[in-house]
């Protein structure tokens, strides 16, 4: 069962695969180029119409598009298909584990074997594995569903098609790793897979940078992950898991030298791993490539940049779980970056206006509770809001998609504004992710969010109450933005007549599985928050994560004011959204102009972007420069090759010189040539 | 007052000193560069007729009588060589003879 939970996907990405290659093939037989180029020209043609926010065509349904390949329907089906047999195994398998504790562990064959180092390709499941494989196949297979009506318009439909199932055998991988290397191979095709998506539209040079911009911003993470593999390896002599989670306690006070600096070595590593987590999850200082990846195709923004990939550094946090409890302050680490990410990237939400943005900060945001649960040591409460957000903002993202769609790629909520009318069953799917997000009572959020902030205030850790003020700020933030963006798109006159009276209702493909994925925001929450963060925690989760202990039972302790603390946040957020946008719509167009720093200061995103090319990104096109202009330039090449063959040209410039072609200088050199020889041979060493 | 054998080497090498120099301070004609080559070999030839009728060795004699033959060839060849390259080049002044400069 296991196997094919992981396998269909892989599968159904080969085949959708192959259908996209021979597709290419049967488009353009023996590789005419000049017929490639038109190809290329028609794609690009409708790109552009399609996806640049600026044009104001909006008939880009009148161009001659160009016809998709020969079986993409085949291909979304069959993907699509497989995807949704694995999500129903995989409930399957949550319910065979969770609840029946059988844990499962599958050797599959031996990938590695070099001296001390064995590594084995294996299958764990167990209660985290069981959870994380639930989330990803359910939201990659409705997102696999809303992607053949999103995506009906594209003739590259068996790529994407492949490539979300590829996605989504990565994302697998990673979570049933039972070792570390495992988990690095699916944690780095996640990233590659990503890659691709993002620039899916490559015909378009903002989703290409992008693109780029993910890849390199995740390798600096991937950098301090690989340390901390290396550091355990080099600790404990093994990446298997369990080899691992039996050396740890022997580790506690432990150093290693670290550039001369005697580190202790599970703060250490652990710090080394959760910068790889950091990069992954878009934690603060590495977030910078998540709201640009919004570049991609909306389902791909829905499945990766907010369900499921994002989440991969929480999982790894949680899987590594009896590393982190055995080192505090690493995870008053964990707790400081999340809670600054919480805050930080909703206070950039306020202010954003493409809606795609909006609800990526919002991801960023939320992605910070989860590692201040973790910081907290109440990882199986970090998973319960993973498990709850999964769902509410894919609703959010695919939601987002589905305005996008009735709006004829318009993503900007300036342009927007009264679209309830013309798109209920959106707006009402919409209002049911927002009040989830923002935790409206009885909703997936609430429970989930809730139950952070108080794991956050009653944790031990000596940033908690750091922990706690931020994501309590960040609570009363999110709710203004997310109502922020309901009332500007939904409410109101609309800005941009043209477009509004165009919009209408997206296809039945599309609205299946945001209905469905409403539900989920409403009852992912209550039925399970006993597992996650009650007192069933230990039955359900049992050796999967080492909690931190006591901190259910203290989280139960918090005084009332506490519990309902975000609530009020909550309550009071839409209230001042409410006014700013449908009362008193001049509200925060004097604001912004009253307090102009503060709001190009949010605007600009705190100005990471700024800094980072300050910082990085122009020394290190200088060194480049320098070391491709000096250093290969003027040093290999002026004395390597090139250096080389110009001695080798004067050289013999001046010996040709030699060769006046005359008969009587070669007779002449003939003479004394033989006249040297004979010479030499009577008087010299030939004579003896 | 008796021809010796320095008699017939004096000959020899005044034939040789004469060809080497046709060689180099000939600057006109391809055809007088043969002949001092012709005249470097007869040179050799009354050298080894020398040597051989004064050592009593006819070994000498016989190859006097190969470089002969092998010298009526060359020439052969060296005049054949000639015309082809007149009639090619329209000249055959050592001065213009240069197609091998670099």
């Amino acid at each position: 069962m296991i196997q094919a939970i992981v396998f269909l996907p892989l599968i159904g990405a080969i085949l959708a695969g192959l259908i996209s290659i021979f597709g290419a093939h049967a488009r353009n037989p023996g590789g005419d180029t000049v017929e490639h180029h038109d190809a290329a020209h028609g794609a690009d043609a409708h790109a552009s119409d399609a996806h640049d926010e600026d044009t104001d065509d909006h008939g880009h349904d009148d161009h001659a598009v160009e016809p998709a390949a020969a079986g993409s329907r085949v291909a979304e089906l069959t993907t699509t298909g497989l995807l949704l047999v694995a999500a129903g195994l995989s409930w399957m398998a949550l319910v065979d584990v969770g609840f029946m504790h059988h844990d499962v562990r599958i050797a599959l064959f031996p990938w590695i074997t070099s001296g001390d180092l064995q590594v084995m390709w294996a299958l764990r499941v167990d209660t985290l594995t069981a959870v994380m494989l639930v989330v990803v196949t359910t939201i990659s297979s409705l997102v696999h569903l809303y992607s053949i009506g999103y995506m009906d318009e594209d003739p590259y439909r068996p790529r994407f098609f492949s490539y979300l199932s590829l996605f989504t055998f990565a994302m697998l991988m990673l979570v049933t790793a039972d070792n570390l290397v495992q988990l690095f191979f699916g944690w780095e095709g996640v990233g590659l897979m990503s890659y691709l998506l993002i620039g899916f539209w490559y015909q378009k040079p903002s989703a290409n940078a992008a693109a780029i911009k993910a890849f390199i911003v995740n390798r600096v993470g991937d950098f301090g992950f690989l340390l901390g593999i290396f550091s355990i390896f080099m600790l404990i002599g093994s990446i298997d898991l369990e080899t691992i989670f039996a050396g740890a306690p022997a580790l506690t006070g432990k150093t290693i030298d670290f550039f001369g600096w005697h580190a202790d070595a599970l703060t250490l590593t652990c710090c080394l791993l959760f910068m790889g987590a950091m990069g992954k999850s878009a934690q603060f200082l590495l977030h910078t490539w998540l709201p640009d990846a919004m570049e991609g195709p909306t389902p791909v923004s829905a499945l990766i940049h907010a369900a499921t990939m994002v989440t991969a550094g929480v999982f790894m946090v949680a899987r590594l779980s009896p590393l982190f409890e055995l080192a505090p302050n690493a995870q008053a680490v964990v707790m400081l970056f999340g809670a600054t990410t919480a805050f930080f990237a909703a206070t950039v939400g306020l202010v954003q206006n493409d809606i795609k943005r909006i609800v990526a900060y919002s991801t960023c945001s939320q992605l910070g509770y989860m590692f201040v649960a973790m910081g907290a040591g109440a990882y199986s409460v970090g998973m319960f809001h993973l498990f709850t957000h999964a769902f509410f903002k894919a609703l959010l993202f695919l939601g987002s998609g589905s305005v996008i769609y009735a709006m004829h790629h318009e993503q900007d909520i300036r342009n927007m504004g009264g679209l309830w009318r013309k798109i209920p069953y959106t707006f009402t799917v919409m209002c049911v992710g927002t009040l989830a997000l923002t935790g409206f009572p009885l909703t997936a959020g609430y429970f989930s969010k809730d139950a952070i902030i108080e794991s956050a205030y009653a944790s031990h850790n000596p940033l908690a109450f750091y922990g706690f003020l931020m994501t309590v700020v960040a609570a009363g933030l999110t709710s203004f933005y997310s109502w922020r963006l309901i009332f500007k798109t939904f409410f109101g006159e609309p800005h941009d007549p043209e477009h509004y009276e165009a919009a209408h209702e997206s296809p039945l493909w599309m609205l299946i599985p945001i209905g469905i994925l409403a539900v989920g925001s409403i009852f992912a929450g209550f039925p399970f928050k006993e597992l996650f963060a009650g007192n069933s925690v230990e039955d359900f989760f049992r050796e999967s994560v080492k909690m931190h202990p006591h901190i259910i039972e203290d989280m139960e302790g918090v005084s009332e004011w506490i519990k309902i603390l975000p609530t009020v946040m909550m309550a009071a957020g839409a209230y001042v959204a409410y006014i700013f946008y449908i009362r008193r719509p001049y509200l925060p167009v004097e604001l912004a102009q009253q307090q102009p720093l503060l709001y190009q200061f949010l605007l600009n995103k705190w100005y990471f972007d700024e800094l980072y090319e300050l910082i990085f990104v122009r020394p290190a096109k200088w060194i480049g420069r320098f070391l491709w202009k000096v250093g290969d330039g003027t040093i290999i090449d002026g004395f390597g090759p090139d250096g080389v063959s110009r001695w080798v040209l004067d050289v013999t410039r001046n010996v040709v010189k030699l060769q006046t072609g005359y008969l009587y200088h070669y007779a002449f050199a003939m003479l004394i040539g033989v006249a040297g020889l004979i010479t030499w041979f009577m008087f010299g060493l030939g004579a003896q | 007052m008796t021809i010796g054998l320095g008699h017939y080497l004096s000959v020899g090498a005044i034939l040789f000193t004469l060809g080497i120099l046709g060689i180099f301070l000939n600057r006109k004609n391809i055809i007088v560069i043969l002949m001092s080559i012709e005249l470097i070999l007869l040179a050799v030839n009354i050298n080894l007729v020398a040597f051989s009728t004064f050592l009593g060795d006819i070994v000498g004699q016989v190859f006097a009588l190969l470089v002969l033959t092998v010298a009526a060839a060359e020439a052969a060849i060296g005049l054949a060589v000639l015309v082809v390259y007149y009639r090619n080049r329209g000249s055959i002044e050592v001065e213009n003879v240069n197609l091998m400069k670099g």
